[in-house]
């Protein structure tokens, strides 16, 4: 199948590639640009292990063509933490241990993300609400989203 | 996935035509959260995707006083559950939309795709059949137009020709104090289907109820139009006895199956309850 040339910006850098019409973003992601942060997990949009922030919203990349990427803006995992410093969100992560597998984490990493962009001071029912689309089926959600809080707390500076 | 062309046309004219080149072989791609699936399935296998989102008119969200809401059928879910206009005129659309899914699904799914999909448990379609909305259609032969409750015909069916796609829903505006709710059964909090969704909507005059239409999701092979439960509240006080007698109406008009979601029986039970609830949701917000 003839493949399709796309331009899009990915973490901050302009990107391009080519692909296949039936790949999908995940697969783009992982198998073509080299972002294997982004995992692959049911393939239905049920689990949000494949979650990156495409144009400032969080959306399940296995739910995306590869070309539909085509002038849009891309935040996987990668483009979280500032060179060697990690984002807030991720050093709360470890710090509350909100991870066992890690298998999911970089999922529930972009969605807290996407949603700490739109909202810096969300209530722990939003925070729950907004990682609803994303499965942990080790830890629980309990430290995930005492994370989140904390995260929120000290990006607000408090 | 099978091997596949996509085009993403920038025009109405350009869709349809790339639509009508493809005929049996094209589909429609607006989010994708449904597609995508079927296609990684095998379920659908079209060999002409067609990007929906890049067409003007599919991306429609305006409201006119007069005319009421234009909603393109690819305008992602997002979008209008954080519309104000929306918010305010159409509450129980907004309650619809806003439980298609996860926050990645909302980013992604449309009302349109919810619709033509044509799950008989979708959940924008009561709420939208409740409003008396209607679908635009166009195709290389020229418009037309359907209503809401008529376009799903079967489970995955729609009066869609091949050479035909959903433009748009225009969704009247409220006359007077008029509101709408909707709500579903789902034995969790969120991220389910439907075991029953119920779309109302009321207009009135001081107590008296002007008109009010049902819409019921996931009780039958479509969604259905409870019409006779609507039209015996017009003339009515929205008291309990005449509640009580449209969700008996709705009831009636529902024929629901049993299987893993939950029994006939308990659908029927769900149908009257959820009736009630709408009913004196939407009045309140009239009021």
């Amino acid at each position: 199948m003839k493949k399709v040339y796309v331009q899009t910006t990915i973490n901050g850098e302009e990107t391009e590639f080519l692909c296949e019409p039936r790949q999908s973003l995940l697969e783009v992601l992982r198998d073509v640009v080299g972002y294997t942060g982004t995992k692959e997990g049911c393939l239905t949009g049920d689990c949000g292990a494949c979650s990156v922030i495409l144009d400032g919203r969080p959306t399940d990349s296995c739910l995306v063509l590869g070309v539909e990427a085509e002038g849009k803006d891309i935040t996987t995992v990668e483009g979280l933490a500032d060179g060697d410093a990690l984002h807030p969100l991720q050093k709360k992560f470890l710090e509350h241990a909100a991870l066992q597998c890690g298998i999911c984490t970089p999922g529930f990493l972009v969605t807290s993300k996407a949603l700490l962009d739109r909202n810096p001071n969300p209530t722990e029912h939003e925070i729950r609400y907004a990682l609803a689309g994303n499965l942990c089926r080790c830890t629980g959600y309990d430290k995930i989203v005492r994370a989140v809080q904390d995260a929120a707390a000290e990006m607000q500076g408090r | 996935m099978h091997e596949l062309n996509y085009e993403a046309p920038t025009s109405l004219d350009q869709a349809i035509s790339v639509l009508a080149a493809a005929g049996e072989n094209g589909r429609m791609l607006a989010g994708g959260t449904d597609l995508i699936i079927q296609m990684r399935a095998g379920v659908r296998q079209p060999g002409q995707v067609i990007d929906a989102k890049k067409v003007p008119e599919l991306q429609a969200l305006s409201f006119e006083a007069q005319t009421g809401l234009r909603l393109g059928a690819a305008r992602a879910c997002c979008d209008i559950i954080a519309d104000a206009t929306v918010q305010q005129h159409y509450p129980g659309l907004v309650e619809a939309a806003g439980l298609i899914g996860s926050d990645q699904i909302l980013a992604r799914a449309s009302v349109g795709g919810n619709v033509c999909n044509g799950s008989p448990a979708a959940d924008t379609t009561p709420a939208l059949i409740a409003l008396g909305a209607v679908c635009h259609i166009a195709g290389p032969n020229g418009t037309r137009e359907v209503a809401v409750e008529d376009f799903v015909t079967a489970p995955g069916q729609t009066v869609l020709a091949p050479n035909e796609l959903l433009v748009a829903f225009q969704v009247p505006a409220p006359q007077g104090q008029a509101a709408d709710c909707y709500q579903r059964f789902i034995p969790r909090n969120e991220m389910d289907i439907a075991v029953v969704g119920v779309g109302s909507c009321v207009a009135l005059d001081g107590d008296t109820c002007t008109a009010a239409r049902i819409g019921l999701g996931a009780v039958a092979a479509r969604p259905l139009l409870a019409k006779e439960a609507g039209d015996a509240l017009v003339g009515k006080t929205l008291d309990d006895a005449a509640i009580e007698a449209a969700a008996q109406l709705a009831q009636q008009a529902a024929s629901p199956i049993s299987d893993m979601r939950g029994t006939a029986e308990f659908r029927t039970h769900l149908v009257g309850v959820l009736t009630r609830r709408t009913l004196k949701a939407a009045a309140a917000r009239a009021r």
